[in-house]
């Protein structure tokens, strides 16, 4: 089974989020990146458990400069066999997609896996994005997966159950919670990512959609206290005050 | 230039996040001085349908078809493209629910259409095009402006009001394309959920508790509140793990993220993972003993105390209300 997980770089979860250049970039002075959470955790663990029940390879995909580096060597350390890095400044998700998609059509990859969103943009578009380039069935949200008889079985959590949804290969699959337990990298797998290969390859394509600025909300105002044995108080707070009720 | 609004009808009726959808919609329309279709996917009766026109939308094409009950990104899209050629829409609403995350990025790529995922504002329209929606998990805003001719926006739900305008929209049956298009997927559904249970997702009062409560048997004053006020429930990422809740009830980081009108968190610290996935909740309240708890920077108001004797006075104060205000 040969297989390709789509990987991102983000911050990490308990950043400082704050802005430059006129608050059209996000300040990476003294953030610490990690892999997308949802692409490490559920994607790529669980691709690395299908290649361990059937044999195969997992290769690891992602779009960015030599900074991004040390995602990769965290991703191949967890186990990936070899990765591509396409050597472009993530524009948007269409510019990422196309360069992946441009990338994978005609390897014979039969499972393209990428996480259901990145905790930075918050897009749930590139897995989408691919299936829609190389023309392939798609199943996002999964929060199980597995092979049977040459096809992808998936689960996706709907409204009061599970729906079970099966695609021939190959498919494109985006993961949500629960396909796969976190996986630390050992002292053995660290070694090896150091000498595993990563492919650099160049890409240009234009984006579709460009950021102007960010923002940052409004500050909270301080949390109103309301005494234990007053809950007529916070019941008539909600109504008159906030309105939700 | 038109704009062609794509929502699903849920047991032959609209739900709310569909609402907003053609209410926003047909505000875009309106600010580019355009009319608005619907191409609404499902069941649902004629005079239902017609209900969009209040919205301010003028036609309604209605996709009902066999095919369509399950869903199929490849086969949605394709419908999605016909109608919007049908139409001459050159922008392209849908919400950002499950059925917008995964067809809007197909369309976007296959028309190379710049797309908006999760917008939380109507557009700017002058001088360009832009869109604000939410980035780093809620912690920030970006405005967006799309370059291309053709545009797409997915709405995050309970974002922008809906706006009652106009009568009744005319319906018209449209399947082009689906008795030719064979579905290489295979789906089954699987429904477990009770009779009279709240679905979290788009629930508008949310009920939540975590590792405060001590264990799975104390639920029972959380269900009890929750029933009370209408309320999904919902935990945290700890009770979920440890099976005290079931997982789709996780919200967090990396369980769902939801937006209710109001969040009553008991027992809960409040992680930064946690309230990624709440901090677009309008109101929140907080019920914890430590007065140290994270959550209550977050939160609009505040109880410090036992959570087990303050949830029943709380949902004996929401009964009073409720019956006062019947």
């Amino acid at each position: 089974m040969k297989i390709l997980v789509c990987i991102s770089q983000v911050p990490d979860t308990t950043s400082k989020i704050a802005f430059t250049d006129n608050n059209t970039r996000f300040n990476e002075d003294k953030v610490q990146f990690i892999v997308n959470p949802y692409d490490e955790w559920y994607a790529l663990v669980r691709a690395l458990e299908l290649k361990e029940s059937l044999g195969g390879t997992v290769t690891i995909i992602t779009v960015g400069p030599l900074a991004v580096e040390p995602i990769i060597r965290k991703a191949l350390a967890i186990g990936a066999d070899d990765a591509v890095r396409i050597d472009m400044d993530p524009q948007d998700a269409f510019s990422t997609a196309k360069s992946i998609a441009d990338y994978a059509r005609g390897k014979g990859f039969e499972l393209i896996l990428a996480g259901k969103e990145t905790i930075d943009f918050n897009g749930s578009e590139v897995g989408g994005m691919i299936a829609g380039l190389l023309d392939l069935p798609f199943i996002s949200l999964a929060s199980k997966l597995d092979i049977s008889n040459g096809s992808a079985v998936a689960e996706i959590d709907i409204e009061g159950g599970v729906e079970v949804t099966t695609s021939p290969l190959p498919c494109v699959i985006s993961a949500a919670k629960g396909m796969a337990e976190a996986r630390i990298p050992n002292m053995r797998g660290i070694m090896a990512a150091r000498t595993k290969n990563i492919e650099v390859i160049s890409s240009d394509v234009a984006p579709l959609v460009q950021v102007k600025a960010f923002t940052l909300p409004a500050p909270k105002s301080a949390v109103k206290l309301i005494d234990p044995s007053n809950m007529d108080q916070l019941v008539e707070l909600l109504h008159s005050e906030a309105k939700v009720i | 230039m038109a704009v062609l609004i794509v929502t699903e009808t849920s047991k032959g009726k609209f739900n709310k996040a569909s609402l907003e959808a053609i209410s926003y919609g047909a505000q875009v329309a309106s600010m580019l001085s355009t009319t608005a279709s619907l191409l609404s996917i499902g069941s649902g009766s004629d005079d239902e349908l017609a209900k969009a026109g209040e919205y301010g939308v003028a036609t309604v094409l209605k996709a009902d078809h066999a095919k369509l009950s399950h869903f199929d990104p490849q086969l949605f899209s394709k419908l999605i493209l016909a109608a919007m050629e049908k139409t001459g829409a050159d922008v392209l609403i849908m919400s950002h629910d499950r059925t917008g995350k995964a067809v809007a990025p197909r369309i976007s790529a296959v028309l190379q259409a710049g797309l908006i995922s999760g917008a939380v504002e109507l557009p700017v329209t002058s001088g360009g095009f832009s869109v604000k929606k939410n980035v780093f998990s809620g912690k920030a805003f970006a405005e967006y402006s799309i370059t291309t001719a053709k545009k797409i926006i997915t709405l995050l739900p309970n974002s922008v009001p809906v706006k009652l305008t106009g009568t009744a929209a005319t319906v018209s049956a449209f399947v082009e394309g689906i008795d030719a298009f064979s579905s290489v997927l295979k789906i089954e559904e699987k429904i477990h959920q009770h009779d009279g249970e709240i679905p979290l997702p788009g629930a508008d009062v949310v009920v939540s508790a975590g590792r405060g409560l001590k264990g799975p048997e104390n639920w029972g004053m959380v269900e009890d509140l929750a029933k009370t006020l209408s309320a999904a429930t919902a935990c945290s990422r700890p009770v979920a793990d440890i099976g005290w809740r079931p997982h789709h009830e996780h919200v967090g980081q990396t369980g769902i993220a939801i937006r209710p009108n109001l969040y009553i968190a008991i027992g809960i610290s409040g992680a930064i993972q946690h309230l990624a996935g709440v901090n677009g909740s309008k109101v929140i309240v907080v019920i914890n003993k430590d007065p140290e708890a994270p959550f209550f920077k977050a939160a609009d108001y505040g109880v410090v105390g036992d959570a087990f004797e303050i949830v029943p006075k709380l949902n004996e104060a929401f009964r009073k209300f409720k019956e006062q205000n019947s």
